[in-house]
């Protein structure tokens, strides 16, 4: 269409035109910077902290060691070396890998369902997984290789049931419809589960363990396992950020605006439960990470996808190598499930959300 | 004097309007446009052209197939027949392609409460920017110029949810303006406003739609201020069409009452707007008015 563009037929870009800041421009990178901050000091201090402790400057001499190309040489003596590289890092970089995955896909999910409680579980992912780690542990012997592969396979074909159901329950109510079948599969899949946890009754501290989730076993092959999900999920979900603020005016108008709403909704679930899955199958169900993360953003840095994906997921990261670093020390030398520290900050939280929103009561309440 | 204002200005849109509709050819044709809905034929073979730079005005009673033929026109349902824009077939365009040739304005658009004017605006761009892409300067300076133009540069920082009805219906309008679509479809656009902010939405829109030799097609409930603001009306009944032409073609008393089941009185006023009365079909109870009223109330 090139015969009438009327915005054009006026003068472009008048020199007196008042500057409009856009959603994209300035205001990202001041939450940015800031959730980085705050993820690089709790991750400095986590690796400093523990059992034994190791100074800051021993800390940055191991981890130049590791920069390929550099031929640092450290005099951190091996054994501090060794606890700086092989188990405090792997278990930070994996708590920053699963929490930056489970912000950011309850932000998608959010964005996508237009409900401010949804979290990256609502469609059944974390029943799946679970039931996938219970078949694993009681069938699957004493290695647990491949427990994550499990839970990965357990948690994609519990959404992808879901998403079927839903669909199939009409494009019209799909938001509705998909919901009540996450609830349904998740229902069952979980009563599945507990069958099985219960008739094998020695393994249930094992996995109960995973259920609550623990970084405690995390290696380097861990982080090298979900790393390209996590990276091709965030990327998706990046690259969505604007379109999730198209698809808040409903598919009716985003039709009209161009975009194909239910490949688009389609393409983002998908992205955000590969990723979930695949964080999940290496920490075990972490609850309100999703809702949380998203939500501080949003109050906080403001209420566009476009600042909200990227600033969740590194606030997400901060937020569980902060919730890891108190889950193994303040019992210590016991370690506290980290599910349960994420929870005693979550429950409250959440319930502070729910009275804020209630105050802001106007119009559209109950859309995010 | 306020009146006299708005008599003036009446008075000279009916001069303008003289000129008729701009331009050349048809920006907007309909060719035996039917919809069913389960079986159902909700707007049945619908032809109609509509000029480049005219406004065509919808009318016809609820469910007469208002909105539904409007929704044809901007490929939101399924339909038989041909729906062409700028001469080329609706159908063969692409989601993209059709967003930047038609512009839609929904009864009751869906406004995300906490999302800014400026942000909402911006979202009318999206035919405009790759897949994956984000606004360009280009995208937020034409975006500025539009709330600039709309008298919404100072709410452009403001949330959606703290807007006016009537400032909403304008930044929903400034968002379907920044499609820089030349066909903007509107269905029943100011249902919701009281009749100063409904005039002035209505005349922001004819005064754009000349400057920028926009063509409009939109549901209007009042059929007063469909006469009023249309070039031509098309009058819909049961999904077909019952009558299209000049607004005094239209707006008569014998195909009204058909179209509305209604008995209507058209007057003229003396600057030439036409006026249209419902006439009621039980006369005015004799008696004292006041205490009728209240028995009302109180039965109610």
């Amino acid at each position: 269409m090139t015969a009438t563009a009327p915005a054009r037929a006026t003068e472009p870009v008048a020199v007196d035109a008042p500057e409009v800041r856009g959603p994209g421009a300035r205001r990202t990178w001041v939450p940015m910077v800031v959730a980085a901050s705050i993820m690089i000091v709790i991750s400095l201090v986590s690796v400093c902290v523990g059992p034994v402790s190791v100074p800051p400057s021993q800390v940055l001499g191991t981890l130049l060691a590791h920069v390929p190309l550099l031929h640092f040489h450290t005099s951190t003596p091996p054994i501090d070396q060794a606890i700086v590289w092989q188990l405090r890092m792997p278990r930070i970089v994996l708590a920053g890998l699963v929490g930056a995955m489970l912000a950011a896909g309850g932000a998608a999910y959010q964005g996508i369902f237009r409900n401010p409680l949804a979290d990256p579980y609502l469609l059944g992912v974390a029943a799946g997984a679970g039931l996938g780690a219970t078949i694993e542990i009681v069938y699957g012997g004493d290695s647990s290789t491949f427990l994550p592969i499990f839970a990965f396979v357990g948690g994609s074909l519990a959404v992808a049931a879901t998403y079927l159901i839903g669909v199939a329950g009409g494009r019209r109510a799909w938001g509705r419809s998909i919901v009540l079948a996450g609830v349904a599969v998740a229902a069952l899949l979980t009563a599945i589960q507990t069958y099985l946890q219960q008739r094998d009754a020695e393994q249930i501290r094992q996995i109960y363990n995973w259920i609550l989730g623990s970084f405690s076993v995390a290696s380097w092959s861990d982080v090298t396992l979900i790393l390209p999900y996590v990276v091709v999920s965030a990327a998706v979900l990046l690259a969505h950020r604007r379109m999730l603020d198209v698809l808040r005016v409903g598919e009716e108008e985003a039709g009209t605006l161009g975009i194909h709403a239910a490949r688009t909704r389609l393409i983002v679930v998908a992205a955000a439960t590969l990723g979930t899955a695949a964080a999940v199958s290496v920490s075990g169900l972490i609850g309100f990470v999703g809702i949380i993360v998203a939500h501080t953003v949003r109050l906080t840095a403001g209420a566009s996808y476009r600042i909200i994906v990227p600033v969740s997921m590194i606030a997400g990261a901060a937020f569980l190598i902060g919730a890891d670093l108190i889950a193994r020390t303040v019992e210590a030398p016991a370690e506290v499930p980290i599910g349960v520290v994420t929870a005693c900050i979550g429950a409250p939280f959440f319930l502070f959300v729910l009275v804020s929103r209630r105050a802001a009561r106007g119009v559209g309440v109950g859309d995010t | 004097m306020a009146r006299l204002g708005t008599v003036i200005r009446l008075a000279e849109r009916r001069g303008r309007r003289g000129a008729g509709p701009q331009g050349d050819g048809a920006m907007v044709e309909l060719g035996g446009v039917t919809v069913r809905f389960d079986g159902r034929v909700v707007v049945d073979a619908v032809t109609a052209s509509v000029g480049r730079g005219e406004w065509v005005g919808l009318i016809g009673a609820n469910g007469a197939g208002k909105t539904t033929l409007i929704k044809a026109v901007a490929g939101l349902v399924d339909h038989d027949g041909e729906v062409r824009v700028g001469g080329k077939s609706s159908a063969a365009m692409g989601r993209r392609e059709r967003a930047r040739s038609v512009a839609y304005v929904p009864q009751s658009p869906e406004l995300p409460a906490d999302m800014s004017v400026t942000d909402y605006t911006l979202l009318g761009r999206t035919p405009h920017i790759a897949y994956l892409a984000v606004e360009s300067r280009a995208d937020l300076s034409q975006c500025a110029e539009l709330l600039e133009r709309l008298g919404l540069a100072p709410l452009a920082a403001r949330p959606l949810s703290t807007l006016s009805g009537g400032e909403r219906q304008r930044v929903v309008l400034a968002r379907a303006l920044a499609q820089e679509a030349p066909v903007l479809l509107m269905d029943e656009p100011t249902s919701a406003l009281d009749l100063s902010h409904r005039m002035e939405a209505l005349e922001s829109v004819d005064e754009l739609r000349r400057e920028w030799g926009l063509t409009v097609v939109s549901a209007l409930h009042d059929l007063t201020l469909a006469g009023q603001f249309a070039d031509r009306l098309l009058l819909l009944s049961g999904g077909s069409v019952a009558a299209f032409g000049t607004p005094a073609e239209v707006l008569d008393e014998s195909v009204l009452g058909e179209a509305f089941d209604c008995a209507v009185r058209i007057i003229r006023t003396d600057d030439g707007e036409l006026v249209i009365v419902p006439r009621r079909t039980v006369p005015r109870r004799a008696g004292p008015a006041h205490a009728g009223d209240e028995g009302d109330k109180e039965a109610q």
